[in-house]
């Protein structure tokens, strides 16, 4: 073997690192594919056995084994819609501060402070939200120095209820049991959880727009607030839907800190402040102790059409991030 | 006219941006609550017991979280062990071989949606997949729903940390006659140790809180075992259970296990940022 320029122990071993490394990297596809197949696999007798109803029937009872998923997918939506009404505006708020108003010095702890929000893990949150926040909005708190009361928080539900009670509409949102726990607690921890993902894609995106693009409109007179909302805004906009998006994805597959403060309720959902239940709280209840087939079954299947809502979502995510990312700089 | 014109641009400016500063000290609010409900609910509950008695049962005084700990440090390694391997060499396919082919870029955008994907199905799948066929819970379910949690996180920070890596360091090696996989494994990967080590130590920070996933797989254990085909104790399974339970002494433990469980996570990930700046300096 003359021509060739290497030894060939030289090809084998490349030949084998090469193979190794594609492997695992086809390991990564094998493993979705497995996810999905298993799923469905795994919820072939639910599947088989309700049909199209599972989605919308809103009946649970697993002494009859009727099972619907309709309940826990409102009860899903709901919180997650929720947490995005929160989170967006304050991450994007966030991302402002850490990109146009924080001293350069303060950006890289301040970053970090809230990216360790992420890092907080979900049952965390969870015994957090049940033992702390949901008390305090059940029945307010007075802040102490010593014996004496400074001032006190008042019981947030309660005072929501009545504030909104002569609404139409947005006064039966806010009409429920004041227990604390529930949709409306479940969406508000669900948003402090998410602000952190939101917030660190907005804050990249925005780091990416042209200085240029801002000091021309700095030099035709901009306030600061009209160059992110005129200029960064328009050119980062699909970034930053893509990291709502992503904040969306997570939001719905939470599962610790939503079982603990949802209130795990089956029945119908009347307010926010209604006990109810999502597929990943579900899950987490009752898999476990699961014995019939069917209600197996039918868990799975919920687990399956949690999987197959996110994937969609983080995958308009991504594709959404990916646009910004190739079209840098070639926005009109 | 236009004085009252620029006076409403500026009142709506400082208004705005009053609310941006608002919003962050909303956020770190949050941080400084948990961190503060954690220490005083946590610090009373930790003694030398917490470490060295297992989990008591229902309605009895003291007992610890020794078994619970040393599951969790288990799992966590069988993880990391069986995740981590699998993570770099993808990312080295995805950073070195990755510029032709569909693969690369498939493989690329399935991982960053795993990355999100929630935590709880990986745990499904893995009982259909494993616990089901094997018949019972196991440590090793939990490793390995722990494992599938490791992949991405490992493969994203290790991907992106070869392509820091500057073409010329290759070119140099290539040079001298190396083989690829010499250039890869000796150049590239040890020029990038520190980032690829911090992505190991996010991806350990990530399953060490995480819950859902082993719920169904390593289930939970009141005793001590070291079998890993058995169940096995673990800290968030065993918070998950204590705080819903009506024991005082259950929800005390729980907060002990919190406040273990949160200090090592956050170490972690300030460990890995501090070791990650380093590299770049």
């Amino acid at each position: 073997m003359p021509e060739k320029a290497r030894p060939p122990r030289f090809q084998l071993a490349d030949a084998v690192f090469f193979n190794l490394t594609r492997g695992a990297a086809f390991l990564v596809l094998a493993l979705l594919t497995g996810i999905i197949l298993s799923l469905v696999h795994g919820s072939w007798d639910s599947i088989t056995h309700f049909g199209y109803n599972f989605i919308f029937s809103s009946s649970w009872d697993p002494v009859a084994e009727e099972f619907g998923a309709w309940r826990p997918i409102q009860g899903t939506l709901i919180t997650s819609f929720i947490a995005l009404l929160i989170a967006v505006p304050v991450s994007f708020g966030i991302a402002l501060f850490l990109t146009e108003l924080a001293p350069a010095w303060l950006r890289r702890p301040l970053g970090i402070a809230i990216e360790l929000l992420a890092g907080i893990p979900s049952i965390i949150y969870g015994i957090w939200g049940l033992f702390v926040v949901a008390p305090i909005l059940m029945d307010g708190l007075p802040i102490k120095l010593g014996e004496s009361v400074l001032f006190t928080i008042p019981p947030i539900q309660p005072w929501l209820t009545e504030a909104t009670s002569g609404i139409p509409l947005i006064g039966k949102l806010f009409d429920g049991p004041p227990f604390g726990i529930g949709m409306f607690t479940a969406g508000l921890i669900l948003a402090i959880m998410i602000i952190p993902y939101i917030a660190s894609v907005m804050r990249d995106v925005f780091e990416i727009v042209p200085t240029m693009l801002k000091e021309s409109a700095y030099g035709l007179g901009a306030t600061t607030w009209e160059v992110v909302w005129n200029v960064v805004l328009p050119y980062t906009r699909s970034g930053v839907i893509g990291g709502i998006m992503l904040g969306l994805g997570r939001a719905l597959g939470e599962t610790m800190a939503v079982t603990f403060v949802i209130g795990n309720s089956y029945d119908a959902i009347e307010s926010l402040f209604h006990p109810g239940n999502s597929i990943a709280s579900i899950l987490a209840n009752e898999f476990a102790e699961a014995s019939a087939a069917l209600h197996y079954g039918a868990l799975i299947e919920m687990g399956l059409i949690l999987f197959l809502i996110t994937f969609v979502v983080l995958s308009c995510s991504k594709l959404l991030l990916l646009r910004l990312q190739k079209g840098d700089g070639s926005h009109s | 006219m236009n004085q009252s014109l620029y006076l409403r641009r500026r009142l709506i400016n400082g208004f705005n941006l009053t609310m941006s500063t608002l919003t962050m000290l909303f956020g770190l609010f949050w941080l400084s609550w948990i961190l503060f409900t954690l220490f005083s609910n946590g610090l009373s509950a930790i003694n030398l017991d917490v470490f060295l008695h297992d989990t008591p049962a229902p309605d009895s005084e003291g007992g610890g979280l020794r078994n619970a700990i040393f599951g969790s440090l288990m799992m966590a390694a069988g993880g990391t062990a069986i995740g981590t391997p699998i993570g770099i060499m993808a990312g080295i396919y995805l950073a070195e071989y990755g510029q032709r082919g569909w693969l690369a870029p498939t493989a690329r955008f399935i991982n960053d949606i795993l990355l999100s994907a929630p935590s709880i199905v990986i745990g499904l799948f893995v009982w259909i997949a494993y616990v089901q066929h094997v018949g019972h819970f196991s440590a090793w379910a939990g490793s390995f729903a722990l494992a599938l949690l490791v992949i991405p996180v490992v493969l994203r920070t290790t991907e992106n940390m070869l392509r820091l890596v500057p073409h010329s360091m290759r070119e140099a090696a290539y040079a001298l006659g190396a083989p690829r996989w010499k250039v890869v494994t000796a150049v590239t990967l040890r020029a990038s140790k520190a980032g690829v080590l911090t992505g190991i130590l996010l991806a350990v920070s990530r399953i060490s809180g995480e819950t859902a996933p082993l719920l169904f797989t390593a289930l939970n254990n009141q005793f001590f075992s070291a079998d890993m085909n058995a169940p096995m104790a673990n800290l968030p399974v065993v918070i998950f259970r204590f705080a819903m339970s009506p024991h005082d002494n259950w929800i005390k433990l729980a907060w002990a296990a919190a406040l273990i469980v949160t200090l090592a996570v956050l170490a972690l990930n300030i460990i890995a940022r501090v070791l990650l700046k380093k590299d770049q300096a």
